[in-house]
């Protein structure tokens, strides 16, 4: 286990770097700066505040410079929002953002893998078909109409739940309902998707028929035989569904007006706050390699084969 | 078509030397790969009624704009905002300008099927040809490209649309490259594993053995043994990167007027959603059907093209 901890650790260098040099080049190559405003700045003082943020240095110095700084755990100041840091933004928009997504997470994760068993035990029965066809409908419902449907059905007509107004300091449960169910769709769909065939597979195993064989009674045999090996799928589809609720996330905080990460990142990317932008793409990059490590190291707990 | 012609799991009969003096038998008409995923695509309902309305969705998308009676960027002053109605064959109703929504939806429609055809064909090309040379290579440029592909494969790709939409501006050439050149690393998974199984594969060995050419084993083994899986994610693909643009659409970063496409539609419509709900319904239904018809055909292509995954 510490040898792989130790391998991915060796991995999450490069791929870090990559991370970083890409989004740090891509966004200095956008036209247009952090100081262009309506308001016209004096040449000379333009020049100062540039020479201020180190932004008239050479992009590859500035570069080198950035790298000194974020080793350091510093992601600098925004360029935008006057005497904030990115560290401050960021943890302004993180609870918010990291609430709705672990919540959609969990509720993705437990009515998936439970509608994917109830459906693979009950394969080509009419409830198994029920399950799948609402499954596919969330596959193919894009959360961006989802989203507002939602909100004009039991926001607007009905008036049962707010359709936006989630604050940072209170999360209310009929706040979160609408986002985090829209986020949660699409991957209840594919989840339950990929749990039926997976369980369905497992019943037919060798190692449930002789479980069968010894008399292990049939609840037995679904809980301690075939679910174990089945949610394997699941645990190795981690790191995509992570990432599918965070690019998720984007549109949800945009349709519900949630004060998150993903409205930040955008409109930093788009008022060219170079350190703002970069702050988020670390911040994100590190969390999906840290999930990905954590989902890795589930798997070998819970799959003796891959222990070596 | 004859047997000789089909491209099939063992070698050629041409290639095994027949008995002397055993009469041959007349060449049987065979059966190869592709006739039988036809013949199994068939009996799939659901895919083949999916075929049909996709292909009805095409037919409208690039006619369309060209029959209907009004244009779409064609501005009735004098109706804005109307609900769908018979009166004036506003079908779909009009949007806040004043612009048909039934031309609308179709062009639309048209620009997200593109997009999605395109930007899939984008990332098949890379990635087939990467995955097939680090596959095909082994040692240790198969270690480094994919290595590569691992350490792209954990980058939020989102992030990365959304810099380069910033940097480049948004025009729908660049959504082509951007979406297509992130979405090529599960071709190259997909494309480089089949390429070491197959080099592996007696069938290649044999052929290899009775003395087939390099080029002829590529074209009538590998290639069509490989085209099967390329296939059906190319179908599962386009629906992921029509998807794509939508969200890209709703972020402001779409394609750009005078162009529209389904998820430029559906999140204008959403800021009228209280007032004109069917600025948001039809081109959500429309993408709708259109995601399900893709995401069936290809269920179906899989179910058809590698039974063994059944």
């Amino acid at each position: 286990m510490t040898a792989l901890v130790l391998r991915r650790l060796l991995v999450a260098i490069p791929t870090m770097f990559f991370v970083i040099a890409a989004a740090f080049f891509l966004m200095r190559a956008a036209p247009g700066g952090p100081f262009d405003s309506e308001r016209q700045l004096a040449p000379e003082i333009e020049q100062r505040v540039k020479a201020a943020y180190d932004l008239d240095k050479p992009v590859t110095v500035q570069f080198g410079l950035y790298l000194q700084k974020i080793v350091t755990g510093d992601l600098g100041p925004s360029l935008k929002y006057k005497d904030k840091s990115v560290a401050d933004i960021i943890a302004e928009g993180l609870p918010t953002s990291a609430v709705i997504g672990l919540t959609s997470m969990i509720v993705a994760l437990g009515l998936g893998v439970a509608l994917g068993v109830a459906a693979a035990l009950r394969q080509n029965m009419p409830q198994d078909y029920v399950v799948m066809g609402l499954a596919l409908i969330g596959v193919c419902v894009p959360p961006l109409v989802m989203g507002p449907l939602l909100s004009l059905v039991f926001g607007v007509q009905l008036a049962w739940l707010p359709t936006s107004g989630l604050s940072r300091d209170q999360y209310s449960f009929r706040h979160l309902l609408l986002p985090v169910i829209t986020l949660a769709l699409p991957q209840i769909a594919i989840i339950s998707r990929l749990m039926r065939a997976s369980m369905i597979e497992a019943m037919r195993s060798n190692a449930v028929r002789t479980a069968r064989a010894k008399g292990v009674p049939e609840a037995g045999v679904v809980w301690r035989h075939a679910l174990p090996v089945a949610i394997l799928p699941i645990v190795s589809y981690l790191g995509p569904a992570i990432a599918g609720v965070l690019t998720g996330s984007f549109v949800i905080e945009s349709v519900f007006q949630l004060p998150g990460l993903g409205r930040q990142f955008i409109t930093g990317a788009l008022t060219r706050d170079y350190t703002l932008v970069m702050g988020v793409v670390i911040l994100y990059a590190g969390l999906i390699l840290l999930l990905n490590l954590l989902a890795d190291l589930l798997y070998r707990a819970l799959d003796p084969r891959v222990r070596t | 078509m004859s047997a000789e012609d089909a491209p099939i799991l063992i070698a050629p009969p041409g290639e095994i030397a027949a008995p002397a003096n055993e009469q041959i038998p007349a060449p049987v008409k065979g059966r190869s790969l592709w006739d039988d995923a036809a013949r199994r695509l068939k009996r799939n309902p659901a895919a083949m009624i999916s075929l049909v309305v996709l292909g009805v969705l095409v037919l409208l998308a690039l006619l369309g704009p060209l029959l209907w009676v009004h244009n779409v960027d064609t501005i009735y002053r004098d109706r804005v905002a109307i609900a769908p109605t018979w009166a004036n064959a506003h079908w779909f109703g009009t949007d806040a300008q004043g612009r048909d929504m039934v031309a609308r939806v179709l062009f639309g429609l048209g620009i997200s099927l593109m997009v999605g055809v395109v930007a899939t064909f984008v990332s098949l090309v890379i990635g087939v040809l990467w995955g097939a040379t680090a596959g095909y290579l082994g040692g240790w440029v198969d270690n480094v490209m994919m290595r590569i592909v691992d350490v792209i494969y954990t980058v939020p790709f989102i992030f990365f649309v959304i810099i380069l939409m910033v940097t480049f501006g948004s025009n729908i050439f660049l959504i082509f490259v951007a979406i297509g050149a992130v979405e090529w690393l599960t071709m190259a998974r997909i494309v480089r594993g089949q390429a070491i199984t197959l080099k592996h594969k007696e069938f290649i060995e044999a052929a290899r053995a009775s003395g087939a050419s390099s080029w002829r084993i590529i074209t009538r083994h590998i290639a069509p043994n490989v085209l099967g899986a390329v296939i059906v994610y190319a179908t599962l693909n386009i629906p992921v990167v029509i998807l794509a643009e939508s969200f890209l659409s709703f972020l402001g970063l779409g394609v750009q007027e005078p162009l529209t496409s389904l998820g430029q539609l559906i999140s204008g419509g959403s800021k009228y959603m209280d007032r004109a709900p069917w600025l948001l319904i039809w081109p959500g239904a429309t993408m709708f059907v259109t995601l399900l018809c893709l995401n069936f055909l290809g269920d179906g292509l899989r179910d058809a093209l590698d039974p063994k995954e059944r």
